[in-house]
Formats: C-alpha cells, sequence, structure tokens
C-alpha cells in the first residue's frame, strides 16, 4: 500500500445497515469529486476496497446499526476517526431497517426465512460466519460517540458537499433550512 | 394610541385579547411554535413558542398581551430550548420521514429544518403504536402523534363530533378514538370534517391520495416554516375597511 499522501485530509466511509443510497449521493457531487480528491485520500471505504481503517481524520458513516459486525466496524471507525459523522436517515435515526423495531426478532426471521408462501423448506440462517441480528436496530449515537449528524434520505450531494467543504475549510459545518431535510 | 409590548427589543402593537404570539404574527414578527392554530383556542401543551417573560418562561400562545412587558424570544436560551423540544418529539413517535406521506408538507418536520435539528440526540423509543386503517377512506398512523390536540379540538369544537381525545397521563398520554371499539370506522367522521385538515404531521390520513405532490412543489420545499406561519397569520385588513365599488 502506498504511504499517505502528506497534508491531504485522510477519509474513511462506510455502509452499516444502510442501502449505499448515501455513498451513492456522495458520488452525485460530480466533478466536484476532482476538487474534492485535491483534498483528500480516502481510506477504508468501499471505493477503495480496503478493509479495515487505519488513522483517519474523518469517517463517515451511512446506516444504523443492525448486527454484532456493524457494531464492531462503527467501534473501528470511533477508534481511528478523529471526527465521526452519522450520514443518512438511518445513521441518525436508524432509519428504514429500524421500522423493525416493533415487531418481535425470531418473528421476522420466522417470517423472512421460514413461514414466507414461495419457501418450500426454509430455514433460519445460522452459518456461524453470520454476524448476530440486534434485538433492535439503532441509530450511531446511541453505540458511540457522534462528532456530526447529516440527516436526509439520502443527504443531497449539496449537502454532502456544503458539509466537507465547510470541514475541509476548517469550519464548523452550518446547514440552512433548505439543506437539513429528513427525507 | 395603540398599546404595545417589547419583543426583542421592539415594540410590538396589540389588540385586547391578543396572546403575545398572536400580536407577534400578526406585526410579522415569528415565534417559533407548533401546537398553536390561528383558528383555534390556544392549547399550550408543546412549548415550542415559550419566550423568556424578564426572569420567567411562558408559552406565548397562552400569554395575554399587556402593556409593558419585555418579552425575548430570538436568544440563544430560548433557540436551545425549542431545539431540545423538538429533538425529544422526534425521539419518543416513530418519525420515519422518508416513507411519510406528509413529509414536505409537516409542520414538525419543518421545525425541526428550521431550528436546525441534525439529530433526535436522544435514545429513541421505539414505541409500538399499531395503525388504525379501519375506516374506508382514513387511515390513522399513531406512530407519528404529537399530542398537539388539534384534532381534539377541531372534532368537537368545529366539527361537533369529538371523534378525538387524549387518554392516559404524562409519558402514556396518546390520542384515542371515541368509539366503543376504539376504531375510526365505528365514528361518524367524514372527509370534510374540519379534523381531517388539522394535523400538523403524518397521523390523520387520507387514503389513496399520497404523495400526490412531487418533492420540490411541496408546501415547506420552497420556503421554510418561519416564512410560511407569517403568511397564514391572521392579520388586520391593510385597506380602510371600506369597498369602494359598494360606495359607489
Amino acid at each position: 500500500m502506498a504511504a499517505p499522501e502528506q497534508n491531504k485530509i485522510r477519509v474513511a466511509t462506510t455502509s452499516l445497515a444502510g442501502c449505499f443510497g448515501c455513498h451513492m449521493s456522495l458520488l452525485d457531487i460530480d466533478e466536484r469529486l476532482f476538487t474534492l480528491l485535491e483534498h483528500v485520500e480516502f481510506d477504508r471505504t468501499p471505493l477503495t476496497d480496503i478493509k479495515h481503517c487505519g488513522p483517519c481524520d474523518v469517517g463517515l458513516v451511512e446506516g444504523g446499526i443492525c448486527n454484532a459486525e456493524n457494531v464492531h466496524v462503527l467501534r473501528e471507525f470511533r477508534k481511528n476517526c478523529k471526527i465521526l459523522v452519522a450520514v443518512g436517515a438511518c445513521a441518525v435515526t436508524g432509519g428504514l431497517p429500524a421500522q423493525r423495531n416493533h415487531l418481535d426478532l425470531a418473528d421476522c426471521l420466522r417470517e423472512v426465512y421460514v413461514t414466507e408462501i414461495s419457501l418450500a423448506s426454509g430455514m433460519i440462517p445460522n452459518d456461524p460466519e453470520l454476524p448476530l441480528p440486534l434485538d433492535k436496530v439503532r441509530p450511531l449515537h446511541e453505540v458511540v460517540k457522534v462528532d456530526y449528524f447529516l440527516p436526509g434520505c439520502p443527504p443531497s450531494a449539496d449537502t454532502i458537499w456544503k458539509f466537507l467543504t465547510d470541514l475541509l475549510a476548517g469550519r464548523t459545518p452550518r446547514l440552512g433550512p433548505e439543506l437539513i431535510r429528513y427525507d | 394610541m395603540t398599546d404595545t409590548f417589547l419583543l426583542d427589543g421592539e415594540d410590538v402593537p396589540f389588540a385586547p385579547g391578543q396572546s403575545v404570539l398572536q400580536a407577534a404574527l400578526a406585526a410579522g414578527r415569528y415565534i417559533p411554535h407548533l401546537c398553536y392554530h390561528p383558528e383555534f383556542k390556544p392549547h399550550g401543551s408543546c412549548k415550542v413558542c415559550t419566550v423568556k417573560v424578564g426572569e420567567r418562561t411562558a408559552a406565548s400562545c397562552t400569554l395575554p398581551a399587556q402593556p409593558g412587558l419585555e418579552i425575548a424570544s430570538d436568544c440563544e436560551e430560548m433557540h436551545e430550548l425549542r431545539h431540545t423540544l423538538v429533538q425529544m418529539l422526534f425521539a419518543e413517535g416513530n418519525h420515519f420521514c422518508p416513507s411519510c406521506e406528509k413529509s414536505g408538507n409537516c409542520a414538525l418536520q419543518a421545525l425541526g429544518s428550521d431550528l436546525g435539528v441534525m439529530t433526535a440526540g436522544f435514545r429513541h423509543f421505539f414505541p409500538d403504536r399499531p395503525v388504525d386503517a379501519s375506516h374506508p377512506d382514513i387511515l390513522l398512523d399513531f406512530n407519528r402523534c404529537i399530542l398537539c390536540e388539534l384534532c381534539v379540538r377541531a372534532s368537537c369544537e368545529v366539527d361537533g363530533k369529538c371523534v378525538f381525545a387524549l387518554s392516559g397521563r404524562g409519558i402514556d398520554k396518546h390520542l384515542v378514538v371515541n368509539a366503543a371499539s376504539g376504531k375510526l370506522v365505528d365514528t361518524d367522521i367524514a372527509l370534510t370534517d374540519k379534523a381531517m385538515e388539522v394535523c400538523p404531521v403524518g397521523v390523520i390520513l387520507r387514503k389513496r391520495v399520497g404523495f400526490a405532490v412531487p418533492i420540490g412543489a411541496r408546501r415547506y420545499d420552497q420556503r421554510p416554516i418561519s416564512a410560511q406561519a407569517l403568511d397564514d397569520a391572521p392579520r388586520p385588513p391593510s385597506g380602510d375597511g371600506r369597498c369602494a365599488a359598494c360606495e359607489e
């Protein structure tokens, strides 16, 4: 692996219980990506396929916490990132996956893997490699300290851009009502 | 001479019987609010419109305007209080904006956005609140209820039906339907009722019309709630109260 470039902000990203929509929105900054890449270098992210996070300046985390692996990854990010950002509705509120929170987890698993009508002989997956689901889906701030929150499903490219440029310029990110959307 | 009080250091005129919030809105001065509705008697339950009166705080929707009052609203302490109140409302219910039909037209959402609320902050309750889809034309999604009592007030005061009520105390308080079965289908609610119009969030929904307005054209997509609320505030007529055509 190449040595980290000097003076570039090191950024890691990950999607936990998310849909990668927030990563798509990050890519939606389009040609501004070139400007961004003049200032940042990516560490662990689906874009580099680096599997573990090293020391970073900024961690962008999409998705909530729905299983044990999510907790491990989130803690790895918190340990390594100076600034941890919850990106998108699921990271901020639990979002869509948290809509199962009022249901019994075992009932959910039975419905999906056993009693669902198209399954002839279903079974609940029990491979030891599979991370165990949590009883309830949680937003990030209920598991680790989060420094900034970007709501939205997903946050728009303009929201992400404004946030990142404020941060890169050393300002406290400030978004107006037009960029703070929850849907 | 018109009586006035001081709001953030500026004179606000008021008519007898007006609350501080009513007078402020009529004068084009915005105080954030949620459970207040210009057509109904103030309820004072959400406390979002809280202002500082000297060293004390009071809900401006129920505080009668009086000459010489010194009110602070646009200050750090009140901003923080309102911010926290809205965060608590988000944490208490199940407010999943991305799938809500009311999104873009929701006062709670618009208020959060305007107040700079980025997260509910607190531990989410994730309460279990089943929906009532019993009525053929109306859906009740209790997950989003903020207990503002606007539907209760509208149904009793305007519709004369008292379809809704709040039941329970403290954290157990919840919206109920006034029927032996507890189901909306067993009430005489109608689509034309005032109670159908007033829900500030997405609890009382007309079926089969969801998401009719595209993103970008919804109520709060263009203008923040602070600007919209001033447009909606009842004001004294700007003319002299006479109609030239009638007097010809």
